[in-house]
């Protein structure tokens, strides 16, 4: 990732890449929804609800895997400074923040009509809110100082210690198994328990989301990068 | 699919279906307009000091004794 470390060349690296990203997302995205929408036949046993698993389930993992990348940015900001470190970490959390509320959001839209009911405080329900809520309070963290390096590093502190979150929502459904069901795709014994003919769109929505991360997050970080120019250039303004 | 209205009626699931793709769509475009929209405002203000010929002063060194 060092050659990402000097903020002009990210921005001039981030221009050439993100009209590829953006338009693979909206490729994949929209693939994935034909085929989740229109090809694929309703289930056996859940009927046209099982739709619903083509934005529900690439938006859990979503949640999962930009808290895991927003984590990871932080400790490359606090253990080696990397200078864009604490930028993408704070860049990222609306990303993942959105990604969770989805999760939740189309959950309980397929739980009302298989489960019988919108909630329940149920181990991966509850586990994945409080990843809801810890994503805002990172947000808010962030803010609450008025030099904002001592608050994306304060922030950063709490991503590293949040990370406990992560195995406890994947391992939750074993350890508390109650209405969720448990793994399908990623499973320990390598076995996967969905048809290929379903799964297959769940993947392309999946690095469709993953490519509209990309492309939100360095919309975000390059907005971040002018702001810090923007400061300083109004700081020289008010000293001539 | 044999109609746009068997289509549109989800096998009677319309009520979950359509709200779950819909809310994912709406929230996915909304957070990326606003990321950009940001940007853009960012972009503005800083075309705008840097036409008045405003500079970044060079980096003091700090020196202690």
């Amino acid at each position: 990732m060092h050659f990402l470390a000097n903020p002009g060349r990210f921005v001039r690296i981030a221009d050439r890449v993100l009209p590829w990203v953006s338009a693979l997302a909206v490729v994949l995205v929209a693939v994935g929804l034909y085929a989740g929408l229109v090809i694929v036949p309703a289930d056996y046993q859940q009927g046209d609800t099982v739709r619903i698993m083509y934005v529900h389930v690439p938006a859990a993992w979503m949640a999962m895997f930009v808290y895991a990348s927003l984590a990871a940015a932080a400790a490359s900001g606090l253990i080696w400074r990397h200078p864009l470190g604490f930028v993408i970490a704070q860049s990222a959390a609306p990303i993942g923040a959105a990604f969770t509320f989805l999760a939740l959001v189309t959950g309980s839209l397929w739980g009302k009509p298989m489960w019988g009911t919108w909630w329940v405080w149920d181990g991966r329900l509850t586990s994945v809110l409080i990843l809801f809520f810890l994503y805002l309070g990172l947000m808010a963290l962030v803010e609450a100082f008025d030099d904002p390096k001592r608050g994306q590093k304060a922030a950063a502190v709490l991503a590293l210690v949040g990370v406990v979150i992560l195995p406890i929502i994947k391992f939750s459904v074993d350890w508390w198994a109650t209405l969720h069901q448990p793994a399908s795709i990623m499973r320990l014994d390598g076995q996967t328990t969905i048809h290929a003919s379903q799964l297959w769109p769940v993947l392309v929505m999946a690095l469709g989301f993953t490519a509209y991360y990309i492309a939100v997050l360095l919309v975000r970080v390059k907005q971040q990068v002018l702001a810090s120019r923007l400061r300083s250039l109004q700081l020289a303004a008010a000293d001539a | 699919m044999q109609s746009f209205d068997a289509f549109l009626a989800m096998g009677g699931y319309a009520a979950y279906v359509w709200p779950a793709i819909l809310l994912t769509l709406a929230v996915l475009l909304w957070l990326a307009w606003s990321s950009v929209a940001r940007l853009r405002r960012t972009q503005k203000s800083l075309k705008a000091l840097e036409a008045l010929g405003v500079e970044r002063r060079p980096r003091r060194r700090k020196r202690e004794g």
